[in-house]
């Protein structure tokens, strides 16, 4: 007779056999079995969150630095709900995250029984699939199935559903981990040598080209990156990235034209709306991204690759779509051109010099230009001297969201995939902290530093009692002007000047506030003790709240307005009084 | 409608009435899969017809009648396929000759002999079966398009129809080929 294992033992085996290191959980009365068992299986730490959003964020931040999934563990009810955020955001940013919560038992389910919710259905959209489990017997083939939806295609979040009595029932287990479930017949790589060839050939005629890359890259996998800068310094193309993708080029090489979009350089903007060729490599036009739909990029071809079907003509219609993985297609083209179009190598660079003439026109502009104060600090000044700073390091960033998160991707420039976790599509305020714990978690010995706003840390501010916990050094560098700093510049631009509700008339002393959890806390108030304060920052081996005081009024530039096309940018406080934004722009989000 | 909230609502394309079929396996939440898939997503569900197909590998064969441009239909059918319980999708025009389309109603018509026969004779082209009979009433089951039903509802509202029950509309290719 084959041994028999308790549901809660069969979580652990699958998790084992999945080679997780590292939960992200926090226990319940639903759970309490699972939590049990933990004990029994040292290979699998458990760190214990303030709230199961740090949670969601943390693995969020684990698996964005790592590429292997993060795995979450909560109880059923609030357990379950509070998780929801961090489900949502991973799912619109493509995070592959394995979430198991607690259930009441089978008999209570519907009964609304204490700390019961229909958890399955909370989470349906916002997970690639979640399932309820109602026999022990399938539990091991659930688990394992829900690791390889979370990492098969475009990543995502999953979630495993399982009553308290099938934690308690007895099952045989068998490990289904290394059967690679091609749940009915779903394919991600059907991209052919023809389309490969099509696109050689657009970029063979192409006068005026771009590459516009995005967070497929990074979760291709390291090797993507490496093949995105052959195949950039290959063809001598320009290339932009969208916030997700930065760190797959390296932000100082002199073809990278910084990030586009709404506060994307000039440069990068307008090279995408005059191009006469875009290579969109793993992003999805998103419409941060776009600006107004109808006068996006209007003379360009435009070529979509993307392991998502769905991505393909899903906001803007595309000449030449290639689903696959961006690594696999990215190979196929250099591999390609090495071996059929030599010449198109080096005929190409002359092919494009009056591109490149204008795109340096569009750069003397200098976009990301501010001016500098002597008596009070600039954010960007402190993002840019935090850079110069630590860029020595090998750094890990987390964000916030909000004008701290995009000076920090204008101004911080990354050279590495992985390096780079923000929350992007859903936009959570909240996300950096947490994050930064899972980072850390992954790699102990690495800088991590949350750029952070003072509204959005206070929503998670909890977690740097779980970063004093485990002896967690990660630095929440906060950019304080006590503004919610984007909501106060909308209104400003489009609400005349109405600041409802944005301003915080009362903020912690986060210097106490940090020594309250156990940290360090340093405050900087003048450029001149800067320099000296962040060096103070990186040098102490303990988490650190670092209370930046800076600029109250300072406004994001460069700006798409609302339903303005790419060519339509605000480059400043001088710019803003030309273009002022009217009527329909107003309603946009 | 607008998609993005960053753009102006503008031209939108042509609306085309689609049939989607979808193979789906038979599980709990699959249909609040599908059908929160249309609500989440702004899609709209004309009507919709689902039976177990298969039930020795428990397949169910979901059929929705919608509305949408071009492009719209073409996402409706991308998001199914990454549902992980479909297996497969067929889209059918519904002014596809080579389709058939069905839909069945059942109609209570109360009344003396001579009314409950007036309209069974109004329901003669769409073949009229009568389910129950009293004398003071009858059932009969019909099938046909939907606006043919549409039309004779409104035809027998003033003959006695005291009640009426009706399918989403199913769909089958003419010939030999099935859909693979």
């Amino acid at each position: 007779m084959p041994k028999l294992y308790s549901g809660a033992e069969i979580v652990f085996k699958c998790l084992e056999d999945q080679k997780v290191s590292h939960l992200f959980g926090y226990p319940g009365g639903a759970v309490l079995p699972i939590y049990d068992e933990l004990k029994n299986h040292p290979s699998i730490k458990h760190i214990l969150v303030r709230h199961e959003q740090g949670a969601g964020h943390a693995a969020e931040g684990y698996a964005r630095s790592t590429g292997k999934p993060g795995v979450v563990l909560v109880t059923s009810g609030p357990g379950a709900t509070n998780v929801v955020t961090a489900l949502t955001d991973a799912y619109m940013d493509s995070v592959p995250i394995v979430c198991i919560s607690g259930q009441v038992p089978t008999h209570l389910i519907g009964t609304d029984a204490f700390q019961e919710c229909d958890t399955t259905g909370i989470t349906r959209p916002c997970t690639k699939h979640n399932w309820l489990v109602k026999k022990i017997e399938d539990l091991p083939k659930i688990i394992h199935d829900a690791f390889s939806v979370a990492m098969s295609g475009r990543p995502g979040p999953v979630l495993v559903d399982i009553p308290k009595d099938i934690q308690f029932a007895k099952a045989v287990y068998k490990n289904f981990s290394n059967k690679v479930s091609k749940e009915n017949g779903k394919s991600d790589k059907s991209f052919s040598i023809n389309e490969i060839n099509t696109l050689i050939d657009l970029m063979r005629k192409s006068k005026k080209p771009v590459f516009y890359t995005g967070g497929g890259v990074v979760n291709s996998g390291p090797e993507a990156s490496n093949l995105l800068r052959e195949l950039v310094s290959m063809t001598g193309f320009p290339i932009t990235s969208t916030l997700q993708g930065l760190g797959c080029f390296p932000g100082d090489d002199n073809q990278f034209l910084g990030m586009l979009g709404m506060h994307g350089t000039y440069e990068a903007n307008n090279a995408m709306h005059d191009c006469d060729l875009m290579i969109n490599i793993g992003a999805r036009f998103d419409d941060r991204i776009t600006g107004k739909i109808d006068e996006f990029s209007p003379k360009s071809k435009k070529v979509h690759i993307d392991i998502d079907p769905s991505s393909i003509n899903k906001n803007v219609k595309v000449d030449l779509p290639i689903v696959g993985d961006v690594g696999e297609v990215m190979q196929s083209i250099i591999k390609t051109t090495k071996k059929n179009k030599p010449l198109f190598l080096k005929s190409n660079k002359q092919n494009i010099a009056k591109w490149w003439s204008q795109i340096d026109k569009w750069r003397a502009k200098k976009s990301l230009n501010f001016i500098n104060s002597e008596k009070k600090i600039m954010p960007q000044h402190a993002v840019q001297r935090l850079y110069e700073l630590t860029k020595k390091y090998d750094t890990y960033v987390t964000t916030e969201v909000g004008q701290h998160q995009m000076w920090a991707a204008q101004h911080y420039k990354f050279n590495k995939p992985n390096r780079w976790m923000t929350s992007g599509g859903l936009g959570t305020m909240g996300y950096g902290v947490p994050a930064a714990v899972g980072v850390q978690i992954a790699h102990p010995n690495k800088l991590v530093i949350d750029i952070a706003g003072e509204a959005s840390v206070l929503m998670t501010m909890q977690e740097m009692s779980t970063a004093v916990q485990y002896n967690l050094p990660i630095k929440i560098f906060i950019i304080n002007n006590e503004y919610m700093g984007m909501v106060r510049q909308w209104q400003e631009l489009l609400h005349e000047k109405n600041y409802s509700e944005s301003y915080s008339a009362a903020l912690p002393d986060f210097v106490k506030l940090a020594e309250a959890y156990g940290c360090v806390g340093i405050r900087a108030k003048t450029p001149d003790e800067l320099d000296e304060k962040i060096l103070e920052m990186i040098n102490v081996d303990k988490p650190v709240i670092f209370d930046c005081v800076v600029d109250q009024n300072e406004n994001c530039f460069p700006m798409i307005p609302s339903g303005k096309p790419h060519n339509q940018m605000l480059l400043g406080p001088q710019d803003q009084k030309s273009k002022k934004i009217t009527g329909k722009g107003k309603t946009l989000v | 409608m607008s998609k993005s909230a960053y753009s102006n609502p503008t031209k939108s394309g042509k609306l085309d009435t689609h049939i989607i079929v979808v193979w789906v396996d038979n599980e709990a939440g699959v249909l609040a899969r599908v059908v929160g898939l249309f609500s989440g997503r702004g899609y709209n569900i004309e009507s919709l017809a689902v039976a177990e197909v298969d039930l020795k590998k428990n397949i169910s064969r979901i059929t929705i009648v919608t509305t949408g441009t071009p492009q719209v239909i073409e996402q409706i059918k991308l998001q199914l396929k990454k549902l992980v319980p479909v297996h497969k999708v067929a889209d059918f025009m519904r002014t596809d000759k080579m389709v058939i389309f069905k839909e069945m109603a059942l109609i209570k018509v109360v009344g003396n002999n001579v009314k409950t026969n007036k309209a069974f004779i109004a329901c003669k082209k769409f073949n009229p079966v009568i389910l129950d009979k009293t004398k003071k009433s009858v059932v009969i089951q019909i099938t046909a398009l939907r606006r043919e039903i549409d039309k004779l509802i409104k035809s027998l509202k003033n003959k006695g129809m005291v009640s009426v029950s009706r399918t989403g509309a199913v769909a089958m290719t003419r010939g030999s080929e099935t859909f693979k």
